[in-house]
């Protein structure tokens, strides 16, 4: 193709853009309320991932030693624990501490119970914290850690806990919770492509005459397509950039009037920085695409003889 | 310059528009076809510009063999001819300079020649004052000779006009006639579908009559009229 040929391809998408005023308009709309669905669910869709990610960093092993062993052997132990290639980061909790938490958690209510011990009489063994790289795999890591101590002939770790059962279905909940997420966003992918597309192929149907006549005065299918690509493409463009721009403002808005609230429940939204350039990129080149597909598929159909 | 060999179309729905039409068109020459709506004219012409192929028989337009061109290289052969049609096909939304330019972008002419020879062509259909003007502007007079001027802006060796005056009143019609025996007479091959039976009479030229898909009569400087 000649340079100044292209040059025209430009100059006719664009001006055919402004000259089908209404229609532009239409598809311009649909492809920009449609993403804007889309873009909100994918948000929604960030945030709630974002939020499974850090209930389940909270998920965490504990290892109660024995009571009777010795502080060299205690060191031995966290080294052992700490030297797994799945341990992350591991804490050591003296009986002390231990002791102080517990009184915490119980409140003032509980008070009481506690009223009899102190450091001499302390009932609570030593612990480790231990916070594992892939919370999934964390039954693995807490079998491991058991057989470090079964093969110490002393035993000295008395048990591994790490909320049995309980974190097992805070997985399962999470991953549905996810998966949930994900099928309604590609849902609504399929949706918006669908709608989306069927409008370009009607502003084409209206044009279909057009086509006629560039075919009767010469015009090859190629020369007759890049115009209606150019279209498509610029109409995908405006429509997602549109609805980015949109969608990130009213969601960076959302976030700063929100970010107290959620804090105090411990919650961090993922703000417009961290989600801008993943949900920008997904809408802009998504409606992009649709437009030049949209519109290459329509022409196709008008194409044949 | 127009070569029909025992040429037959049946439509899909059975329909038989040409019945073994076999005729010869030499260059330059003026060729009135007539004959009752629906005898198979408008196929005629088709199978020419190659919107329809045959379903038996051999076209060849220009030494090309229509009927066996590849579906790629058909827009070549279409630059070589000229269509009209009875309600004109122009693009609205472009202005009179647009659509005629139109079909020399196509064949990707450089734009400055594309300049020069649409205005002379818009001179010679005698439209220059109105190369800004929309079609919706125009009576149908002037945007019949927008659609001719741009049919012949790329010197085509063959002209189809498929009832160039059918919308048209006789004034107009007229003035669409001379411009048609100019554009004949400056080298272009023209058949002309036409129900005009003053213009066929007066403006005598060669006709052939068609009637249910046969040619029933061929005459040069023939009259009007099919039924034998």
């Amino acid at each position: 193709m000649r340079f100044s040929t292209l040059l025209r391809h430009l100059r006719e998408g664009a001006l055919s853009l402004a000259r089908n005023g209404w229609m532009s308009f239409a598809s311009v709309s649909s492809i920009a309320i449609s993403l804007f669905i889309l873009g909100v669910f994918l948000l929604l869709s960030l945030n709630v991932n974002n939020l499974t990610k850090q209930i389940e960093n909270q998920v965490q092993i504990r290892v109660f030693l024995d009571l009777e062993i010795s502080q060299a052997k205690i060191e031995a132990i966290g080294r052992s624990i700490g030297a797994l290639p799945e341990v992350s980061r591991i804490r050591f909790v003296p009986k002390a501490e231990g002791l102080e938490m517990l009184r915490r958690n119980l409140g003032e209510d509980g008070q009481g119970i506690l009223d009899d011990y102190d450091d001499t009489n302390n009932p609570l063994p030593d612990t480790y914290t231990v916070e594992v790289v892939d919370p999934e795999r964390i039954a693995e890591v807490a079998a491991k850690i058991q057989e470090i101590g079964d093969a110490d002939p002393d035993k000295p770790i008395r048990s591994v806990r790490y909320g049995q059962g309980t974190v097992e279905l805070l997985f399962r909940v999470t991953n549905a919770v996810r998966n949930i997420g994900l099928i309604i966003v590609l849902g609504l992918a399929f949706t918006a492509t669908l709608l989306i597309s069927n409008t370009i192929r009607l502003t084409i149907f209206a044009r279909r005459r057009e086509i006629g006549i560039m075919k009767l005065v010469g015009a090859t299918n190629s020369f007759i397509r890049w115009p209606f690509f150019i279209e498509g493409a610029l109409i995908g463009f405006i429509g997602s950039a549109l609805t980015t721009a949109l969608l990130l403002a009213a969601y960076n808005w959302l976030v700063q009037s929100l970010q107290v609230e959620f804090g105090l429940m411990m919650i961090r939204l993922v703000t417009v920085w961290e989600s801008g350039l993943l949900v920008g990129g997904v809408l802009i080149g998504l409606g992009t695409a649709i437009g030049i597909f949209g519109s290459a598929l329509s022409v196709r159909k008008h194409l044949k003889v | 310059m127009i070569e029909m060999q025992d040429v037959w179309k049946t439509y899909p729905d059975g329909s038989h528009a040409l019945r073994g039409v076999s005729v010869l068109i030499e260059r330059n020459e003026f060729v009135y076809l007539v004959g009752p709506s629906g005898a198979g004219k408008s196929t005629f012409m088709k199978l020419i510009y190659r919107e329809e192929v045959p379903t038996k028989g051999q076209i060849s337009v220009n030494g090309f063999n229509i009927g066996k061109l590849k579906p790629r290289k058909i827009p070549y052969i279409r630059r070589n001819i000229g269509v009209v049609f009875q309600d004109f096909r122009l693009l609205p939304k472009m202005t009179v300079y647009e659509n005629v330019a139109f079909a020399m972008e196509v064949i990707e002419a450089p734009k400055r020649m594309i300049r020069k020879r649409v205005m002379e062509v818009l001179e010679l259909v005698g439209l220059k004052g109105k190369a800004n003007s929309l079609p919706a502007q125009l009576s149908g007079g002037e945007q019949q000779r927008v659609a001719i001027a741009r049919a012949i802006v790329n010197n085509p060796a063959v002209i189809v006009a498929d009832e160039p005056t059918g919308n048209l009143d006789p004034e107009t019609s007229w003035g669409i006639m001379n411009l048609l025996e100019e554009i004949n007479f400056r080298g272009a091959t023209i058949v002309m579908a036409t129900h005009n039976k003053e213009i066929v009479n007066t403006l005598r030229k060669r006709v052939i009559a068609i009637e249910n898909g046969v040619i029933v009569r061929d005459e040069p400087r023939g009259e009007y009229g099919y039924e034998i």
